[in-house]
Protein backbone atom coordinates (compact mmCIF):
# COMPACT_ATOMS: atom_id res chain seq x y z
CA UNK A 1 0.00 0.00 0.00
CA UNK A 2 1.44 3.41 -0.64
CA UNK A 3 0.49 6.40 1.50
CA UNK A 4 -1.92 7.80 -0.90
CA UNK A 5 -4.03 4.60 0.38
CA UNK A 6 -4.50 5.77 3.40
CA UNK A 7 -5.87 8.98 2.74
CA UNK A 8 -9.55 7.60 2.56
CA UNK A 9 -9.97 6.13 5.69
CA UNK A 10 -8.12 9.25 7.32
CA UNK A 11 -9.90 11.72 5.97
CA UNK A 12 -13.72 9.97 6.88
CA UNK A 13 -12.51 9.86 10.48
CA UNK A 14 -11.23 13.67 10.37
CA UNK A 15 -14.58 14.63 8.99
CA UNK A 16 -15.93 13.46 12.56
CA UNK A 17 -13.12 15.07 14.46
CA UNK A 18 -14.18 18.24 12.87
CA UNK A 19 -17.81 17.91 13.50
CA UNK A 20 -17.06 16.64 16.87
CA UNK A 21 -14.97 19.91 17.82
CA UNK A 22 -17.28 22.48 16.38
CA UNK A 23 -20.04 21.25 18.15
CA UNK A 24 -17.88 20.60 21.68
CA UNK A 25 -16.87 24.65 20.67
CA UNK A 26 -20.49 25.70 19.92
CA UNK A 27 -22.12 24.12 23.12
CA UNK A 28 -18.61 24.76 25.41
CA UNK A 29 -19.20 28.65 24.35
CA UNK A 30 -22.56 28.65 25.54
CA UNK A 31 -21.62 26.96 28.87
CA UNK A 32 -18.82 29.83 29.12
CA UNK A 33 -21.09 32.31 29.16
CA UNK A 34 -23.73 30.87 31.23
CA UNK A 35 -21.36 30.37 33.77
CA UNK A 36 -19.22 33.02 33.06
CA UNK A 37 -22.14 34.95 34.10
CA UNK A 38 -23.35 32.99 36.49
CA UNK A 39 -20.01 33.67 38.43
CA UNK A 40 -20.12 37.59 38.21
CA UNK A 41 -23.75 37.08 39.47
CA UNK A 42 -24.65 38.82 43.01
CA UNK A 43 -27.34 35.54 43.25
CA UNK A 44 -25.40 33.61 45.63
CA UNK A 45 -26.52 30.17 44.48
CA UNK A 46 -26.20 30.83 40.99
CA UNK A 47 -22.81 31.80 41.65
CA UNK A 48 -22.39 28.87 43.65
CA UNK A 49 -23.72 25.90 40.93
CA UNK A 50 -21.03 28.23 38.65
CA UNK A 51 -18.18 27.71 40.89
CA UNK A 52 -18.31 24.17 41.37
CA UNK A 53 -19.22 23.14 37.85
CA UNK A 54 -15.74 25.14 36.77
CA UNK A 55 -13.88 23.92 39.81
CA UNK A 56 -14.99 19.95 38.96
CA UNK A 57 -14.40 19.56 35.54
CA UNK A 58 -11.23 22.54 35.59
CA UNK A 59 -9.49 20.05 38.57
CA UNK A 60 -9.50 16.66 36.84
CA UNK A 61 -8.37 15.16 34.07
CA UNK A 62 -10.49 14.40 30.54
CA UNK A 63 -9.85 11.27 29.59
CA UNK A 64 -11.22 10.67 34.09
CA UNK A 65 -14.32 12.59 32.86
CA UNK A 66 -14.84 10.88 29.19
CA UNK A 67 -14.22 7.58 31.14
CA UNK A 68 -16.89 8.52 33.50
CA UNK A 69 -19.58 9.36 31.33
CA UNK A 70 -18.70 6.47 29.18
CA UNK A 71 -18.30 3.57 31.76
CA UNK A 72 -19.76 4.83 34.83
CA UNK A 73 -22.77 6.58 34.20
CA UNK A 74 -24.28 3.80 32.02
CA UNK A 75 -24.11 1.35 35.63
CA UNK A 76 -26.46 4.27 37.51
CA UNK A 77 -28.93 3.88 34.25
CA UNK A 78 -27.80 7.19 32.60
CA UNK A 79 -26.41 6.31 29.32
CA UNK A 80 -25.78 7.98 25.92
CA UNK A 81 -24.15 6.58 22.95
CA UNK A 82 -20.62 7.07 22.67
CA UNK A 83 -20.75 10.45 19.99
CA UNK A 84 -22.92 12.08 22.51
CA UNK A 85 -21.26 11.27 25.53
CA UNK A 86 -17.93 12.76 23.44
CA UNK A 87 -19.44 15.81 22.51
CA UNK A 88 -21.42 16.32 25.98
CA UNK A 89 -17.44 15.69 27.82
CA UNK A 90 -15.30 17.72 25.67
CA UNK A 91 -18.25 20.63 25.90
CA UNK A 92 -18.54 20.35 29.54
CA UNK A 93 -14.76 21.01 29.76
CA UNK A 94 -14.35 23.47 27.01
CA UNK A 95 -16.99 25.14 29.44
CA UNK A 96 -15.52 25.10 32.51
CA UNK A 97 -12.13 26.65 30.94
CA UNK A 98 -14.77 28.77 28.18
CA UNK A 99 -16.11 30.39 31.58
CA UNK A 100 -13.38 31.68 33.58
CA UNK A 101 -12.33 33.84 30.56
CA UNK A 102 -15.64 34.95 29.99
CA UNK A 103 -15.69 35.88 34.44
CA UNK A 104 -12.41 37.34 33.66
CA UNK A 105 -13.14 39.53 30.10
CA UNK A 106 -16.75 40.59 32.44
CA UNK A 107 -13.92 41.82 35.52
CA UNK A 108 -11.87 43.67 33.07
CA UNK A 109 -14.84 46.36 32.40
CA UNK A 110 -13.82 49.61 33.52
CA UNK A 111 -15.94 49.83 37.22
CA UNK A 112 -16.86 53.72 36.19
CA UNK A 113 -18.94 52.04 33.55
CA UNK A 114 -21.29 50.39 35.66
CA UNK A 115 -21.68 53.03 37.91
CA UNK A 116 -22.91 55.32 34.66
CA UNK A 117 -25.23 52.45 34.04
CA UNK A 118 -26.57 52.66 37.34
CA UNK A 119 -26.54 56.58 37.92
CA UNK A 120 -28.10 56.22 34.24
CA UNK A 121 -31.05 53.59 35.63
CA UNK A 122 -29.87 50.68 32.93
CA UNK A 123 -31.36 47.52 34.67
CA UNK A 124 -28.44 44.96 35.23
CA UNK A 125 -29.28 42.71 32.06
CA UNK A 126 -29.28 45.60 29.78
CA UNK A 127 -26.36 46.84 31.50
CA UNK A 128 -24.91 43.33 30.68
CA UNK A 129 -25.74 42.93 27.58
CA UNK A 130 -25.49 46.30 26.01
CA UNK A 131 -22.64 47.75 28.43
CA UNK A 132 -20.13 45.07 29.61
CA UNK A 133 -20.39 42.15 26.90
CA UNK A 134 -19.97 44.10 24.15
CA UNK A 135 -16.28 45.39 25.12
CA UNK A 136 -15.55 42.05 27.09
CA UNK A 137 -16.22 39.61 24.01
CA UNK A 138 -13.47 41.11 21.92
CA UNK A 139 -10.99 40.67 25.22
CA UNK A 140 -12.00 36.78 24.91
CA UNK A 141 -11.39 35.96 21.66
CA UNK A 142 -7.80 35.24 21.78
CA UNK A 143 -8.42 33.30 24.80
CA UNK A 144 -11.18 31.45 23.00
CA UNK A 145 -8.97 30.83 20.10
CA UNK A 146 -6.27 29.14 22.09
CA UNK A 147 -9.08 27.17 23.93
CA UNK A 148 -10.60 26.39 20.37
CA UNK A 149 -7.24 24.83 19.47
CA UNK A 150 -7.16 22.88 22.85
CA UNK A 151 -10.33 21.62 21.89
CA UNK A 152 -9.53 19.95 18.85
CA UNK A 153 -6.35 18.34 20.44
CA UNK A 154 -8.43 16.65 23.16
CA UNK A 155 -10.82 15.39 20.51
CA UNK A 156 -8.05 12.51 20.08
CA UNK A 157 -9.30 10.89 23.41
CA UNK A 158 -12.97 10.13 22.06
CA UNK A 159 -11.03 7.54 19.96
CA UNK A 160 -10.44 5.87 23.46
CA UNK A 161 -14.33 5.43 23.62
CA UNK A 162 -14.89 3.94 20.17
CA UNK A 163 -15.82 6.95 17.93
CA UNK A 164 -13.88 6.52 14.73
CA UNK A 165 -12.25 9.98 14.71
CA UNK A 166 -8.96 10.58 13.13
CA UNK A 167 -6.87 8.95 16.24
CA UNK A 168 -9.44 6.02 15.62
CA UNK A 169 -8.43 5.39 12.03
CA UNK A 170 -4.91 5.89 12.12
CA UNK A 171 -5.01 2.97 15.13
CA UNK A 172 -6.72 0.56 12.75
CA UNK A 173 -4.73 1.66 9.84
CA UNK A 174 -1.61 1.17 11.67
CA UNK A 175 -2.93 -2.04 13.04
CA UNK A 176 -3.14 -3.11 9.16
CA UNK A 177 -1.08 -1.87 7.54
CA UNK A 178 2.19 -1.80 10.75
CA UNK A 179 3.59 1.30 8.60
CA UNK A 180 3.68 3.29 12.10
CA UNK A 181 5.54 6.03 10.36
CA UNK A 182 3.58 7.38 7.78
CA UNK A 183 -0.11 6.76 9.19
CA UNK A 184 0.94 8.44 12.27
CA UNK A 185 3.20 10.96 10.08
CA UNK A 186 -0.23 11.65 7.93
CA UNK A 187 -2.08 11.97 11.55
CA UNK A 188 -0.46 14.74 12.86
CA UNK A 189 -0.05 16.83 9.80
CA UNK A 190 -3.97 16.17 9.29
CA UNK A 191 -4.63 18.16 12.65
CA UNK A 192 -1.76 20.68 11.93
CA UNK A 193 -3.99 21.51 9.49
CA UNK A 194 -7.66 21.45 11.05
CA UNK A 195 -5.70 23.37 13.65
CA UNK A 196 -4.66 26.22 11.14
CA UNK A 197 -8.12 26.30 9.77
CA UNK A 198 -9.49 27.10 13.02
CA UNK A 199 -6.97 29.72 13.95
CA UNK A 200 -7.94 31.33 11.04
CA UNK A 201 -11.51 30.98 11.34
CA UNK A 202 -11.29 32.21 14.74
CA UNK A 203 -8.93 35.32 13.73
CA UNK A 204 -12.09 35.61 11.25
CA UNK A 205 -14.53 35.94 13.72
CA UNK A 206 -11.84 38.23 16.16
CA UNK A 207 -11.88 41.07 12.86
CA UNK A 208 -15.55 40.62 12.70
CA UNK A 209 -16.38 41.70 16.16
CA UNK A 210 -13.81 44.47 16.36
CA UNK A 211 -15.70 46.05 13.19
CA UNK A 212 -19.14 45.74 14.75
CA UNK A 213 -20.93 48.81 15.39
CA UNK A 214 -20.98 48.48 19.17
CA UNK A 215 -17.46 48.86 20.02
CA UNK A 216 -16.18 51.85 21.86
CA UNK A 217 -13.09 50.69 23.06
CA UNK A 218 -11.41 50.71 19.86
CA UNK A 219 -12.38 54.21 19.29
CA UNK A 220 -10.95 55.23 22.60
CA UNK A 221 -7.42 53.53 22.20
CA UNK B 1 -6.90 -8.89 44.36
CA UNK B 2 -4.01 -6.46 42.74
CA UNK B 3 -0.48 -5.69 44.15
CA UNK B 4 -1.46 -8.19 47.49
CA UNK B 5 -4.77 -6.13 48.01
CA UNK B 6 -8.39 -7.80 48.04
CA UNK B 7 -11.26 -5.74 47.35
CA UNK B 8 -14.33 -5.69 49.54
CA UNK B 9 -17.04 -4.88 47.08
CA UNK B 10 -20.00 -5.25 49.63
CA UNK B 11 -20.88 -1.52 49.54
CA UNK B 12 -19.32 1.11 47.21
CA UNK B 13 -17.62 2.96 50.69
CA UNK B 14 -16.01 -0.32 51.64
CA UNK B 15 -15.02 -0.68 47.87
CA UNK B 16 -13.97 2.72 47.12
CA UNK B 17 -11.86 2.30 50.99
CA UNK B 18 -10.36 -0.88 49.56
CA UNK B 19 -9.05 -0.12 46.76
CA UNK B 20 -7.13 3.02 47.88
CA UNK B 21 -3.86 1.37 48.45
CA UNK B 22 -4.20 -0.46 45.09
CA UNK B 23 -4.83 3.30 43.56
CA UNK B 24 -2.00 4.96 45.71
CA UNK B 25 0.81 2.93 44.41
CA UNK B 26 -0.64 4.07 40.65
CA UNK B 27 -0.70 7.54 42.10
CA UNK B 28 3.37 7.09 42.48
CA UNK B 29 3.40 6.45 38.85
CA UNK B 30 1.21 9.32 37.68
CA UNK B 31 3.64 11.84 39.86
CA UNK B 32 6.49 10.09 38.71
CA UNK B 33 5.44 10.70 34.83
CA UNK B 34 4.27 13.96 35.26
CA UNK B 35 7.95 15.00 37.11
CA UNK B 36 10.00 13.24 34.57
CA UNK B 37 8.22 14.98 31.65
CA UNK B 38 8.24 18.29 33.12
CA UNK B 39 11.77 17.94 33.84
CA UNK B 40 12.45 16.97 29.76
CA UNK B 41 9.77 20.05 29.41
CA UNK B 42 11.78 22.66 31.28
CA UNK B 43 15.23 21.91 29.59
CA UNK B 44 14.02 20.72 25.88
CA UNK B 45 12.09 24.08 26.30
CA UNK B 46 15.16 26.05 27.23
CA UNK B 47 16.75 24.28 24.27
CA UNK B 48 14.12 25.56 21.57
CA UNK B 49 14.19 29.05 23.27
CA UNK B 50 17.90 29.53 22.98
CA UNK B 51 17.60 27.84 19.44
CA UNK B 52 14.85 30.02 17.92
CA UNK B 53 16.86 32.82 18.66
CA UNK B 54 19.83 32.15 16.61
CA UNK B 55 21.20 33.88 14.11
CA UNK B 56 20.85 31.13 11.60
CA UNK B 57 17.42 31.64 9.88
CA UNK B 58 17.12 27.67 8.76
CA UNK B 59 17.56 26.75 12.73
CA UNK B 60 15.05 29.38 13.59
CA UNK B 61 12.57 29.09 11.31
CA UNK B 62 13.00 24.80 11.35
CA UNK B 63 12.87 25.44 15.64
CA UNK B 64 9.54 27.87 15.12
CA UNK B 65 7.58 25.49 12.80
CA UNK B 66 8.06 22.72 14.97
CA UNK B 67 7.30 23.97 18.14
CA UNK B 68 3.96 25.19 16.44
CA UNK B 69 3.72 21.63 14.76
CA UNK B 70 4.21 20.16 18.38
CA UNK B 71 1.45 22.63 19.79
CA UNK B 72 -1.10 22.32 17.73
CA UNK B 73 -1.35 18.41 17.35
CA UNK B 74 -3.13 16.05 20.06
CA UNK B 75 -0.79 14.88 22.87
CA UNK B 76 -2.50 10.67 22.12
CA UNK B 77 -1.33 10.89 18.35
CA UNK B 78 1.85 12.20 19.42
CA UNK B 79 2.21 9.46 22.31
CA UNK B 80 1.22 6.75 19.54
CA UNK B 81 3.90 8.12 17.14
CA UNK B 82 7.01 7.16 20.14
CA UNK B 83 5.37 4.42 20.79
CA UNK B 84 5.25 2.67 17.61
CA UNK B 85 7.77 4.64 15.24
CA UNK B 86 10.85 4.76 17.62
CA UNK B 87 10.80 1.33 18.05
CA UNK B 88 10.97 1.07 14.06
CA UNK B 89 14.27 2.65 14.38
CA UNK B 90 16.27 0.39 17.04
CA UNK B 91 14.86 2.83 19.97
CA UNK B 92 13.36 0.73 22.53
CA UNK B 93 12.24 2.09 25.55
CA UNK B 94 9.77 1.35 28.01
CA UNK B 95 6.26 2.28 28.01
CA UNK B 96 6.66 4.68 31.10
CA UNK B 97 9.72 6.21 29.24
CA UNK B 98 7.51 6.85 25.66
CA UNK B 99 4.67 8.26 28.07
CA UNK B 100 7.10 10.64 29.75
CA UNK B 101 9.30 11.57 26.66
CA UNK B 102 5.77 11.99 24.92
CA UNK B 103 4.70 14.62 27.52
CA UNK B 104 8.03 16.56 27.85
CA UNK B 105 7.88 16.82 24.31
CA UNK B 106 4.40 18.21 23.94
CA UNK B 107 5.16 20.53 26.89
CA UNK B 108 8.65 21.75 25.60
CA UNK B 109 6.29 23.79 23.31
CA UNK B 110 4.86 25.42 26.10
CA UNK B 111 7.53 26.19 27.78
CA UNK B 112 9.73 27.33 25.25
CA UNK B 113 6.99 30.23 24.09
CA UNK B 114 6.90 31.08 28.01
CA UNK B 115 11.05 31.18 27.96
CA UNK B 116 10.85 33.25 24.77
CA UNK B 117 8.35 35.43 26.53
CA UNK B 118 10.44 36.14 29.21
CA UNK B 119 13.57 36.89 27.08
CA UNK B 120 11.62 39.17 24.50
CA UNK B 121 10.44 41.03 27.80
CA UNK B 122 13.84 42.47 28.82
CA UNK B 123 13.87 46.15 27.33
CA UNK B 124 16.44 46.05 24.23
CA UNK B 125 18.10 48.77 26.16
CA UNK B 126 19.62 46.61 28.78
CA UNK B 127 21.15 44.37 26.13
CA UNK B 128 23.00 47.31 24.61
CA UNK B 129 24.21 48.03 27.38
CA UNK B 130 25.73 44.82 28.33
CA UNK B 131 27.42 44.81 25.06
CA UNK B 132 28.68 48.83 26.17
CA UNK B 133 29.77 47.71 29.14
CA UNK B 134 31.67 44.75 27.26
CA UNK B 135 29.90 42.20 29.19
CA UNK B 136 30.54 38.42 27.91
CA UNK B 137 26.97 36.78 26.93
CA UNK B 138 27.63 34.23 29.84
CA UNK B 139 27.66 37.17 31.90
CA UNK B 140 24.81 38.67 30.35
CA UNK B 141 22.68 35.88 30.64
CA UNK B 142 23.62 35.09 34.40
CA UNK B 143 23.37 38.90 36.06
CA UNK B 144 20.87 40.68 33.91
CA UNK B 145 18.33 38.55 31.52
CA UNK B 146 17.62 35.51 33.82
CA UNK B 147 16.82 37.50 37.27
CA UNK B 148 14.51 39.41 35.51
CA UNK B 149 13.14 36.72 34.29
CA UNK B 150 12.74 34.02 36.57
CA UNK B 151 9.55 36.30 38.40
CA UNK B 152 7.69 36.61 35.40
CA UNK B 153 7.92 32.96 33.67
CA UNK B 154 7.35 30.79 37.16
CA UNK B 155 3.56 31.45 37.10
CA UNK B 156 3.31 30.08 33.62
CA UNK B 157 5.56 27.30 34.01
CA UNK B 158 4.16 26.21 37.41
CA UNK B 159 0.35 26.64 35.50
CA UNK B 160 1.95 23.89 32.62
CA UNK B 161 3.01 21.72 35.47
CA UNK B 162 -0.88 21.42 36.65
CA UNK B 163 -2.08 21.13 33.16
CA UNK B 164 0.64 18.12 32.62
CA UNK B 165 -0.30 16.52 35.66
CA UNK B 166 -4.16 16.10 34.33
CA UNK B 167 -2.63 14.65 31.27
CA UNK B 168 -1.12 12.18 32.31
CA UNK B 169 -3.95 9.54 32.61
CA UNK B 170 -3.47 9.43 28.64
CA UNK B 171 -0.39 7.21 29.57
CA UNK B 172 -2.51 4.86 30.45
CA UNK B 173 -3.49 3.95 26.68
CA UNK B 174 -0.08 2.95 26.40
CA UNK B 175 0.03 -0.04 29.00
CA UNK B 176 1.49 2.21 31.83
CA UNK B 177 -0.51 1.41 34.67
CA UNK B 178 -0.78 4.63 36.63
CA UNK B 179 -3.72 5.58 38.43
CA UNK B 180 -6.22 5.63 35.48
CA UNK B 181 -4.80 2.54 34.38
CA UNK B 182 -5.47 0.62 37.59
CA UNK B 183 -8.77 1.88 38.10
CA UNK B 184 -9.91 0.62 34.49
CA UNK B 185 -7.92 -2.63 35.45
CA UNK B 186 -9.92 -2.44 38.70
CA UNK B 187 -13.38 -2.22 36.77
CA UNK B 188 -12.85 -4.98 33.94
CA UNK B 189 -12.24 -7.24 36.53
CA UNK B 190 -15.17 -6.34 38.92
CA UNK B 191 -17.80 -4.94 36.44
CA UNK B 192 -17.77 -1.72 38.80
CA UNK B 193 -16.41 1.70 37.35
CA UNK B 194 -18.06 4.06 38.55
CA UNK B 195 -16.53 3.63 42.07
CA UNK B 196 -12.59 3.09 40.52
CA UNK B 197 -13.42 6.06 38.02
CA UNK B 198 -15.08 8.37 40.65
CA UNK B 199 -11.96 7.84 43.15
CA UNK B 200 -9.85 8.76 41.08
CA UNK B 201 -11.28 12.23 39.77
CA UNK B 202 -11.77 12.97 43.61
CA UNK B 203 -8.04 12.42 44.18
CA UNK B 204 -6.96 14.54 41.59
CA UNK B 205 -9.06 17.35 42.30
CA UNK B 206 -7.31 18.11 45.68
CA UNK B 207 -4.11 17.84 43.73
CA UNK B 208 -4.78 20.00 41.16
CA UNK B 209 -6.26 22.73 43.69
CA UNK B 210 -3.22 22.15 46.22
CA UNK B 211 -1.13 22.75 42.84
CA UNK B 212 -2.56 26.13 41.28
CA UNK B 213 -2.24 27.20 45.45
CA UNK B 214 0.97 26.69 45.75
CA UNK B 215 1.50 28.59 42.45
CA UNK B 216 -0.40 30.94 43.79
CA UNK B 217 1.82 31.35 47.11
CA UNK B 218 5.19 31.39 44.98
CA UNK B 219 4.22 33.57 42.54
CA UNK B 220 3.16 36.17 45.22
CA UNK B 221 6.53 35.66 46.93
CA UNK B 222 8.67 36.13 44.57
CA UNK B 223 10.08 39.98 44.05
CA UNK B 224 8.52 41.39 41.19
CA UNK B 225 11.84 43.25 40.19
CA UNK B 226 13.87 39.79 39.94
CA UNK B 227 16.11 37.69 41.60
CA UNK B 228 19.91 37.83 41.66
CA UNK B 229 21.68 34.78 41.49
CA UNK B 230 24.86 36.10 43.31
Amino acid sequence: MTWTQYLPPLLKGAQITVTISLASIALGAILAFAAGIARTSSNRILSGIAFVYIVLFRGTPLLVQLFWFYYALPLIGISFDPITTGIMTLSLLTGAFGAEVVRGALLSVPHTQLEAARALNFSKSYTLWHISMPQAVIEMMPAFGNLAIQNLKDTALVSLISIADLTFQAQSMRNITLDSATVYTLTLVGYFIIALCLMLVMRFIEKKLRRGPAFPRSAHS
Amino acid sequence: MMYGYAWDTTTPLTFAISILPILGIGLLVTLKAAAVGYAIALVLGLVLALLRRSRFRIVSWTVAGFTEFVRDTPLLVQLFFLYYVLPDFGIVLPAFMTGALALGLQYSAYTSEVYRGGIDAIPRGQWEAATALNLSRLRTYRDIVVPQMVPRIVPSLGNYLVSMLKETPVLSVVTVLDMLGLANMIGERTFEYLVPLSMVGLIFLPMTLICSALIYLVERALPKSGIPLR
